[in-house]
Order: structure tokens, then C-alpha cells, then sequence
């Protein structure tokens, strides 16, 4: 008897188990499903769906106040930390080459953000303005700086809009090609576009990062880390003297923080506060950004286009969303489709990086509206 | 449930998507009018 009461209390643990747990394994069964065999943002969906389940363990000692979890929470996301030391990584690995040589592209980038302040508009009819903000920020098709803004703002729902915004991203290939097909003709999908190269010099590319970090902490002072470190790893990448460190910031520092990141917004992926009505609603409203995003970058080239005498391919715009290189590779792709020897890849490179500086600048004004 | 369905603050928003985007295009012009410049600066320098 004595044997048998032994053996129950040491699978005691077992009765605390509730079935909200076992969902959360399923989603996390889901998320590492989707990395390995689907090849989705493997490197964040992996982590986040093995710390779902690491979490959703009944009295998981990965979590609570001594929790090797919350300690790295509190430590890297928190304080903004570790996002912040990605975009040194980002930054390094972004050429703005073929955008510095027509920089006129940058105009799209810009119209490309429209879904964030529609998602503003219409989360705020479900949620308070703060968090509204900060899911319409899912919109950014850029976690750093999701999870910047939403930490910021005290959002409650960090955990959905981390899996939004990464799971989104991932999407990019499904979620863009219909909504281009619906705004545009096959013959405007077959418009070609010259590419003339311009030559740039290093001084250009050394100046350029200082620059958009000078302009953005003036106009945007919120956004000034997120731009500042973002295009200290680019200078790193460009000044030509430090090719050692922008290799480590290109591989290695974002290799480990991407590791720690995953696994730590997972903490925030607990069955009581995941398993809500809400978080389906910010999944849908999240899906909204991203189709308004690629919409506004579409429409906009096509008005464009009405003023212009040499047209411009429409389906560039959608590339402005920031989904670095994703994004680009679409609409290159999608060009080569209807037309075999319609190469966009430099003007759809251009405009996908200029989405990356749009989304942080984005980021910054929504802190500078709410923060 | 966290939410409540408020149908009119999607107008009274309204206002945060003009002043957003007006504020993203200013900025992005100013980069790209400061990178043109940049450009003409570093070739007129190299030739």
C-alpha cells in the first residue's frame, strides 16, 4: 500500500494536468511541425513551439518567479534587449545598394505601412488604443520590432502578436500572391522595368546609415533604438573596416539571439492567458494588416502609374511591406510568371528594404502617438 | 472576454492613420531627397 501511495505521488504531478495544457502542446506540436516539414521562420517557430510546451507543463519550473524563462524575459524582452541586438544582425545583412542607386523606390516602403494604421483603426473597436497599437504593429511584418512596440505599450497579448507576427511572415508566400493577382491585369503584371544601375560610392553607403538615424531621431525620437541599432549594424557592414564584427552580427549574434528569442516569448504562451477569444481576433486582425499592407503598396504604384509615361509594375509596391527578402522574392517571382524575361528582382529588392526602414519608422510613430 | 465592440472608434481613430501615414511619406521624402543629394555630392566629389 505504502508502495503504491509512493508510486501515485510521484506521478502526482499528473492531476494538475487541464485540458487548456493540452491544446497549448498541440499548438506548439503545430508550430515545430510548420518549421521542420513546411520550412516556416523554422528558426523562431521551432523554439516558440517546444517552449509552448515547456510552459504548458502543470507547475512548469521553466516559468514563475525563479523560472529560467521569466529570468530571460525580464532580462532580454522586457527591457527590449534582445530585439534591439537582432537589428545589429538585420542591419548588417541588409545591401542598401540597389535602393541607394534609385532611391526614389523608398516611396513605396512608405505606402506599403497603410495596414498598420488601418489595423490601428479597426483593432481599436475591440481593444484599448494601447493595445490596438500594438497589434496593429503586427503589420510591420517585422518581429524586433512587434515585439519593441507591444512591450512598450504594456500590451497584454505579446504572446498572439509574436505568433501572429512570425507566422504572418512565414506566410508571406501564400498571403501576397492573391491579393496582387485581385489589384492588378496580366498586362500590368507583365510591365517591365529597366534597370540601370547607378554607380554608389562607399561614402554613400558609409553616410546613408547615419543619416536615416539622425532624420528618425528627430522626427521620430521613440523609434531612435530601433533605427539606431539597425543601421549601426549596417554601418558595421559597410564601413569596410570591421568585416570580422559584421560576420559575428550577421551569423553568430543573430544565430544566439534568435535561439533565446523564440523559446522566450514562449513564456508568454500560457494556456490562461493564449487560449482566449481574443487571441483568434488578433490572428484575423493581424491577417488584415498584412492584406491592407500589400493593397496599399499595390495601389499606390498603380496611381503612380497614371502620372507616369513610363509605367512601373505595379506588383513592386507590394513589396514595400517589410518581410526582408521574402517579400521581394515574390514579386520577382511572380513577374518571371507571366513573363519569363521580366526580371524585377533589383527594383523588388529596392522597395523590400526601404520596407524594412517604412516599418521601424512606423513603429516609432505609433510610440510617439501612445508611448 | 477582454473586448468590447465600440463600431465608432474606428472614426474616431481616424485622425492616428492621416497623421501615420503623412508622417511616414515626410519622412521617407526627406531620406530620399537627402540620399539624391548624397549621390550627386559623392559623384561630383569622385569626378
Amino acid at each position: 500500500m505504502e508502495f503504491l501511495n509512493d508510486l501515485l505521488s510521484v506521478f502526482g504531478n499528473v492531476t494538475n494536468l487541464t485540458w487548456q495544457m493540452v491544446v497549448m502542446w498541440a499548438i506548439g506540436g503545430i508550430l515545430i511541425f510548420l518549421a521542420i516539414k513546411k520550412d516556416m521562420e523554422p528558426t523562431l517557430l521551432l523554439p516558440m513551439g517546444f517552449g509552448a510546451i515547456l510552459v504548458n507543463l502543470p507547475l512548469s519550473g521553466a516559468i514563475g518567479e525563479e523560472g529560467v524563462l521569466t529570468t530571460l524575459y525580464n532580462a532580454g524582452i522586457a527591457n527590449e534587449l534582445f530585439p534591439l541586438l537582432l537589428f545589429i544582425g538585420i542591419g548588417a545583412m541588409i545591401d542598401f545598394g540597389p535602393l541607394l542607386s534609385n532611391p526614389k523606390l523608398m516611396i513605396f516602403g512608405a505606402a506599403a505601412q497603410f495596414g498598420i494604421f488601418f489595423t490601428l483603426c479597426l483593432a481599436s473597436m475591440f481593444f484599448d488604443i494601447n493595445d490596438a497599437a500594438s497589434i496593429a504593429i503586427i503589420g510591420a511584418a517585422d518581429g524586433p520590432t512587434s515585439i519593441v512596440v507591444a512591450q512598450a505599450l504594456n500590451s497584454k497579448y505579446l504572446g498572439a502578436i509574436m505568433v501572429a507576427a512570425y507566422s504572418y511572415m512565414a506566410l508571406v508566400p501564400i498571403i501576397q500572391p492573391p491579393v496582387i493577382k485581385l489589384l492588378t491585369t496580366k498586362k500590368e503584371r507583365q510591365i517591365k522595368m529597366e534597370y540601370k544601375p547607378t554607380q554608389v560610392s562607399q561614402t554613400t553607403k558609409i553616410l546613408f546609415p547615419i543619416i536615416i538615424t539622425v532624420i528618425a531621431g528627430l522626427v521620430a525620437p521613440s523609434s531612435v533604438a530601433l533605427v539606431g541599432f539597425l543601421m549601426f549594424g549596417n554601418l558595421i557592414r559597410e564601413c569596410g573596416v570591421l568585416n570580422s564584427l559584421s560576420e559575428t552580427a550577421q551569423k553568430v549574434l543573430a544565430n544566439l539571439i534568435t535561439i533565446f528569442l523564440g523559446i522566450t516569448i514562449a513564456s508568454q504562451m500560457q494556456a490562461d492567458k493564449f487560449l482566449a477569444p481574443e487571441t483568434l481576433l488578433i490572428l484575423g486582425l493581424g491577417l488584415v494588416a498584412f492584406v491592407v499592407d500589400t493593397a496599399g503598396g499595390v495601389i499606390f504604384a498603380k496611381i503612380l502609374n497614371l502620372f507616369l509615361k513610363k509605367k512601373m509594375n505595379p506588383m513592386i509596391g507590394a513589396a514595400g511591406i517589410s518581410a526582408f527578402p521574402m517579400s521581394g522574392r515574390i514579386v520577382h517571382k511572380m513577374g518571371l510568371k507571366e513573363d519569363s524575361s521580366n526580371f524585377l528582382l533589383m527594383h523588388s529588392m529596392g522597395v523590400n528594404v526601404s520596407g524594412q526602414i517604412a516599418s521601424v519608422i512606423a513603429g516609432g510613430l505609433i510610440l510617439n502617438f501612445f508611448g | 472576454m477582454n473586448f468590447n465592440f465600440e463600431p465608432m472608434n474606428f472614426i474616431n481613430n481616424l485622425g492616428y492613420m492621416g497623421k501615420g501615414m503623412l508622417g511616414i511619406f515626410v519622412v521617407i521624402g526627406a531620406i530620399i531627397i537627402l540620399t539624391v543629394v548624397l549621390n550627386k555630392a559623392a559623384n561630383n566629389i569622385s569626378k
